[in-house]
């Protein structure tokens, strides 16, 4: 967990700093400078259209990383609020569970991808288009933990000294959902940024004016034979967020989950 | 699957803006919008446009392309053999890599081999399909020269034309199914070793081969099929990318021809398709659950 949380702190801080870490504007175009290999005044290269590799991608941690960030909290957010309504409420249980069922029978990169045709692009919809196709398995979840809660003793107990079927779920079942979540919430987010990505790289996510990592790779894609740091670069930085997002999450799951920890 | 086409078809009308105008573009006059609307019936009362639209889809009609009015069905029909080769090759070698591994791991677990297994693992979750995919591409076809760049070259050209364009791509997208499929037999194979039972087989006298194979991963089978059949989204959403990458002519390249022709009614029919792939799967596979294990019953 400790590689996985330095370096994803280190790409936190260089994705907040990158316009104090000798970037240029990552719009900036230079025609004259157009494909500099890596190297000298630019350190990883130019693009067809002369704009500096090292600031882009340093730009394109801030999108990744906030697209990442955000779907986390707000797909566990609305997954925990379905889910403890769906796990304590009967009759609420078969409609929110069989309208999850059919957000879950679409592939959700599929269902990412059909969310983002239909809106125009921008990053508060790839966000919206991510956390809708993540919410389904956030819920099932809490209804699993919220299920096999519902029957302990304890709650019976608040039950029985006549709590309120509101303040028990409040006070008593929500803490128990928490760690699960936040190890999910983990995954989820390493998730959001592949999602992200695939779908700037498809050309159906971030507007391509934002120099997001998937944005960038499809741009060199088609350079590929002769500039191939133009993907190499981007894939390589898109990669280790992940690794380290995954790092922190399994991290956590062992942290968290004594059962799992024990060797299993 | 009902409620997959109640969804599918929720998407398109309650989806925030004006779909018409989102597909007729940016640049489209109220005129065109409104033709746009007409030809696709968004006029329409929402119940009735269900109601078509289902009956529709019932008879196997997916509806016709804004692009150039071929048939849905046809368009998905035409594509659809290089897309189920890349998949039935990507989960063939995910599955050859993936057992074996996840086998050996739980059986020397805590060793520098479980290590192995399971660093490979993280890495084969963290790494996009597109990422290995140009990695290999460059490496393989343009310094080593060993495998074509891209393209696809159907079975029926022979054997040889076929599989080197089917390597790299199958490698590509395979290479998260193997970390998923690794890890979940590994988690299940320790589970069963720990019972009662491996212990007696061991301790009659079995070779530790006989108990792996005939006791312990038999046992274990019902995860890992399981695992495979969620495998299956991660197949299908990759299926997209690496025919991206790699120029494969299949559905998944047809799906993003049409995203980027903002052709709805196509992007529909193949995230239809598609699911109803992910579900008649999901249903093979708990029908499968009777096979592997006799005492669940449906």
């Amino acid at each position: 967990m400790k590689p996985g949380l330095a370096l994803l702190g280190l790409l936190l801080a260089v994705a907040v700093a990158a316009p104090l870490l000798g970037t240029v504007d990552p719009l900036a175009l230079s025609p004259i400078m157009r494909l500099r290999p890596p190297g000298g005044e630019f350190w990883f290269g130019t693009d067809p259209l002369g704009r500096d590799l090292y600031s882009r991608v340093l730009y394109g941690a801030r999108v990744s990383l906030f697209v990442g960030f955000s779907v986390a909290l707000l797909s566990t957010a609305a997954g925990l609020a379905i889910g403890l309504v769906s796990g304590f409420v009967r009759a609420a249980d078969a409609v929110l569970m069989r309208i999850m069922d059919g957000l879950m029978a679409i592939p959700p990169i599929l269902l990412a991808i059909a969310l983002m045709a239909l809106t125009r692009a921008s990053i508060g919809n790839v966000i919206l288009a991510i956390t809708i196709a993540e919410v389904p398995r956030v819920t099932r979840l809490v209804r699993s933990v919220v299920l096999g809660l519902r029957e302990q003793p304890f709650v019976e107990a608040a039950r029985a000294a006549g709590t309120p079927g509101w303040r028990i779920l409040v006070r008593h079942i929500l803490p128990n959902t928490v760690p699960p979540l936040i190890v999910q919430a983990t995954y989820i987010c390493a998730s959001a940024i592949i999602i992200e990505a695939i779908l700037s790289f498809l050309g159906a996510g971030t507007p391509p004016n934002i120099p997001s990592w998937g944005n960038i790779i499809a741009e060199g894609r088609s350079l590929f034979q002769v500039a191939p740091y133009l993907v190499i670069v981007p894939s390589v930085f898109l990669s280790l967020t992940v690794l380290a997002v995954n790092l922190v999450g399994d991290g956590l799951r062992d942290a968290l989950d004594p059962r799992l920890a024990r060797g299993l | 699957m009902g409620v997959v086409a109640v969804v599918v078809f929720a998407l398109l009308h309650l989806s925030p803006g004006d779909p018409a105008a989102v597909i007729a573009g940016d640049n489209a006059t109220l005129e065109e919008v409104e033709k746009v609307r007409e030809r696709l019936g968004l006029n329409r009362p929402l119940l009735s446009q269900f109601g078509s639209w289902l009956a529709a889809i019932l008879q196997g009609d997916l509806g016709v392309s804004i692009y150039n009015d071929q048939p849905v069905g046809e368009m998905i029909l035409q594509r659809i053999e290089p897309t189920l080769a890349l998949a039935l090759c990507t989960l063939a070698v995910a599955l050859a890599a993936a057992i074996p591994m996840g086998i050996l791991a739980a059986w020397k677990a805590g060793t520098w081999i479980d290590r192995l297994v399971m660093g490979f693992a993280v890495l084969g979750f963290s790494f996009p399909v597109f990422v290995i995919g140009y990695g290999m591409i460059y490496f393989l076809s343009l310094k080593l020269e060993l495998l074509p760049v891209q393209g696809y070259a159907s079975i029926r050209e022979g054997l040889g034309e076929f599989l080197p364009h089917m390597v790299m791509p199958s490698l590509a997208l395979g290479w998260v199914l193997t970390a998923l499929f690794a890890r979940m037999t590994r988690t299940s194979m320790l589970e069963v070793l720990s019972q009662d039972y491996i212990r007696t087989a061991h301790a009659k006298g079995l070779s530790s081969a006989r108990v792996l194979f005939g006791h312990a991963l038999k046992n274990a089978g019902v995860p890992i099929v399981t695992t495979v059949g969620i495998g299956v989204a991660l197949l299908i959403g990759g299926v997209v990318v690496t025919e991206t990458v790699f120029a494969i002519p299949g559905v998944g390249l047809l799906t993003v021809d049409a995203i980027l022709r903002r052709d709805y009614p196509v992007i529909q029919g193949v995230v239809l398709v598609f699911s109803a792939v992910y579900v008649l799967i999901n249903l093979a596979v708990d029908l499968s659950y009777t096979l592997l294990d006799p005492r669940i019953r449906y």
